[in-house]
């Protein structure tokens, strides 16, 4: 800036500032009132949110349930849950009385693609705003958040179909229980990367009902009849501990690729594919699946629109855990943090 | 000694050993060394709670808790040990659990003469509960690294035998032992034959009756730290799966009659191998869920419908009633 340049500065900003004075004293001074916050905190505080997970007491359904409320309870949400530990009668029967206590919004677990379909309909009918998580019904609600299982059965088959060029090109496949959507979803995906890839032969594809140790009986077998078994596609992480052990315990844990996914809680997750029990673990997150959930019910809460008459859905973005960054600080979450 | 002499132990040994020589000859790979080893394997735990059950149904009682105890000590053992305390001390805690356990059973069915089949329901419930609301933090107790060793008793080798294997032999000769070697094994027949019988000759029946509780829960409990340390990690949700069934199955698929005073672990063995023998058989062959659980249905009524052609009930049976 030049000498001349700075006489004209002094010039402008006297200028400046008389005008700033006369005009917006305000600002100056007090603040301004943002104009929708007021709304924002009026439409959340005091209402309730129910929830209502398949059982209470795993990973993912708790860390859903901390996340929900680290996000909604400051701005005066009571978050209520009703566990139905498993039971898809005992769960339809709390949607039923849930439907009559009226909350604010449900977010809802389903056990299968069919029972509460027809209740969450109501529910919305009634005015309650419905979140479904990652197993999501027949009836398309105000939101869906979760994981979409079929790019998940495709990635872990890819990965393993990837590991297995120039192997044995044997795979076995450990499903879940057969009548849960997820695992029924998870299947196609892993039909769709089989379609496209001939050579690989399906040795075993079994259900294993979520049980580790079925997973786990289920697997020695495999592996004894077909020990140049190159991979191994599962479809929850809590149940392949059992799939991992019977590999272990063949000896085979560094020629069998076991995929599988979960909600990437540390014990559950890293800590397996660190010490080589899995050699992919899909990851959908938990914390962050809490985090769109509580942000879908701020956005329904202030934003008034009728139950049901806007759906859309929120597909998880995954995040695959592998042995090169399962020892990362960021890669997995844990649920004593989450409930802090 | 007639068709007519021949047993439920005797049927169910013949469709064993069909099925055996059937899938032996038509189903390749079923017949080694290394299935065979799995086949045992696969079945071990089930084999030593069916031991545990035994000991109970023979002394005419039932324990539908079982499955609590496989459950809840071992889990309280992987918690405490993930929560910083050592081993022993968590196994101690464990067993020392598992024996108020069984103590509560059996004081209530022997004292308060309460039926068998609604203590044990309900004390199950209660443990299987206060686990999920008071020890464990998640319905699957994971490994921790304070554990490390352990895992042999599910996953190591003795001699080239897996352990589980072991332990269910070990299990088998120390039962068979009490059972028909030492005075208490003869007490718990004469209890499960007559009970009023047994107590009028002198035994004393109702600490008996309470050991008989204290042993299974003790027996489920190990049966549960082999489960854990062979899929390192103990899915406390198993409580409310149909274990308890295939328990079941094992012992009266073996012959041992749930009027009691009947059996002994030869039956128990041979339930087991059954079981066995059709799950892995219809793994190898790939069968779908459905499929296994359609087969399965059909042997044991096959089992239980030439059991009572061949032994009519007679006056005893009558009786008594069967459940």
């Amino acid at each position: 800036m030049t000498r001349s340049g700075s006489t004209m500065l002094k010039t402008m900003l006297l200028g400046i500032g008389l005008v700033a004075s006369a005009a917006v004293p305000a600002l100056a001074q007090k603040g301004l009132d943002e104009p929708f916050q007021g709304s924002f905190k009026e439409a959340l505080a005091g209402k309730t949110v129910a929830y209502v997970p398949v059982a209470m007491n795993f990973d993912l359904t708790e860390g859903w349930f901390a996340g929900l409320k680290k996000e909604l309870e400051p701005y005066g949400v009571k978050v209520v849950v009703r566990d139905p530990n498993w039971s898809t009668n005992a769960g339809a029967q709390a949607v039923t009385t849930l439907i009559s206590e009226k909350p604010a919004a449900m977010v809802i677990h389903n056990p299968d693609v069919q029972t509460y379909a027809k209740l969450l309909q109501r529910a919305e009918s009634e005015g309650i705003y419905v979140i479904q998580i990652n197993m999501g019904s027949n009836y398309r609600s105000s939101a869906f958040v979760g994981a979409n299982w079929i790019e998940i059965g495709e990635r872990d088959t890819q990965a393993v179909v990837d590991y297995c060029k120039g192997k044995s090109n044997k795979i076995a496949v450990v499903q879940g229980a057969l009548s849960a959507a997820a695992s029924a979803y998870t299947l196609k995906g892993v039909e769709n990367v089989l379609a496209k890839n001939p050579d690989i032969k399906v040795v075993s594809s079994q259900a294993a009902d979520w049980d580790a140790a079925k997973a786990k009986a289920i697997t020695q077998t495999v592996l004894k009849q077909n020990p140049d078994l190159c991979g191994i596609v599962g479809f929850w992480d809590g149940m392949d501990i059992g799939t991992a052990a019977a590999v272990k315990e063949a000896g085979l844990t560094d020629k069998v690729f076991v995929a599988t996914s979960g909600g990437g809680e540390r014990r559950g997750a890293c800590d397996l594919v660190k010490s080589g029990a899995f050699g992919l673990d899909l990851s959908y997150d938990v914390p962050t699946q809490a985090e769109q959930m509580a942000g879908t019910i701020k956005w329904l809460l202030s934003s008034g629109v009728k139950p049901g008459t806007v759906k859309g859905s929120e597909y998880t973005t995954l995040i695959p855990v592998t042995k090169e960054n399962a020892g990362s600080d960021t890669a997995c979450w844990n649920l004593s943090d989450l409930k802090k | 000694m007639g068709i007519k002499n021949i047993g439920q132990q005797g049927i169910v040994f013949a469709v064993f050993a069909v099925l055996f020589a059937a899938f032996a000859l038509f189903l390749p790979g079923f017949f080694t060394t290394a299935n065979m080893l799995t086949l045992l394997q696969n079945v071990a735990v089930l084999g030593i709670l069916g031991l545990a059950m035994a000991i109970v149904v023979i002394g005419r009682g039932i324990d539908i808790s079982l499955i609590a105890a496989l459950a809840v000590p071992p889990g309280l053992v992987l918690q405490m040990v993930q929560d910083g305390y050592s081993l022993p001390t968590s196994l101690a805690a464990a067993f020392a659990l598992t024996i108020v356990f069984g103590l509560i059973n059996g004081w209530l069915i022997a004292y308060a003469e309460v039926p068998s089949l609604f203590t044990t329901l309900a004390s199950g419930l209660f443990l299987a509960g206060l686990g999920q609301a008071a020890l464990f933090k998640l319905d699957v107790v994971q490994w921790s690294p304070g554990l490390d060793g352990f895992e042999h008793l599910g996953q190591g080798n003795l001699l080239g035998i897996p352990m589980p294997i072991v332990m269910f032999a070990i299990s088998c000769i120390a039962i068979a032992f009490l059972l028909r070697q030492t005075r208490l094994g003869a007490y718990i027949y004469a209890i499960g034959d007559n009970p009023n019988g047994a107590r009028v000759t002198g035994i004393p029946t109702r600490p008996i009756i309470v050991l008989q509780y204290v042993l299974a829960a003790l027996i489920g409990c190990c049966a549960g730290l082999i489960l854990a340390a062979s899929v390192n990690s103990m899915p406390t949700r198993i409580f409310n799966s149909t274990l308890i069934y295939d328990v079941i199955l094992v012992v009266v698929l073996g012959g041992i009659g749930l009027s009691g005073g009947r059996g002994g672990v030869l039956n128990v063995i041979i339930g087991t191998l059954l079981i066995g023998t059709m799950l892995n058989g219809m793994t190898i062959m790939d069968v779908s869920y459905s499929g296994q659980n359609l087969v399965k249905g059909v042997v044991l009524l096959a089992a239980v419908i030439a059991d009572s052609f061949l032994n009519p009930r007679n006056e005893e049976t009558a009786q008594q009633g069967d459940i």
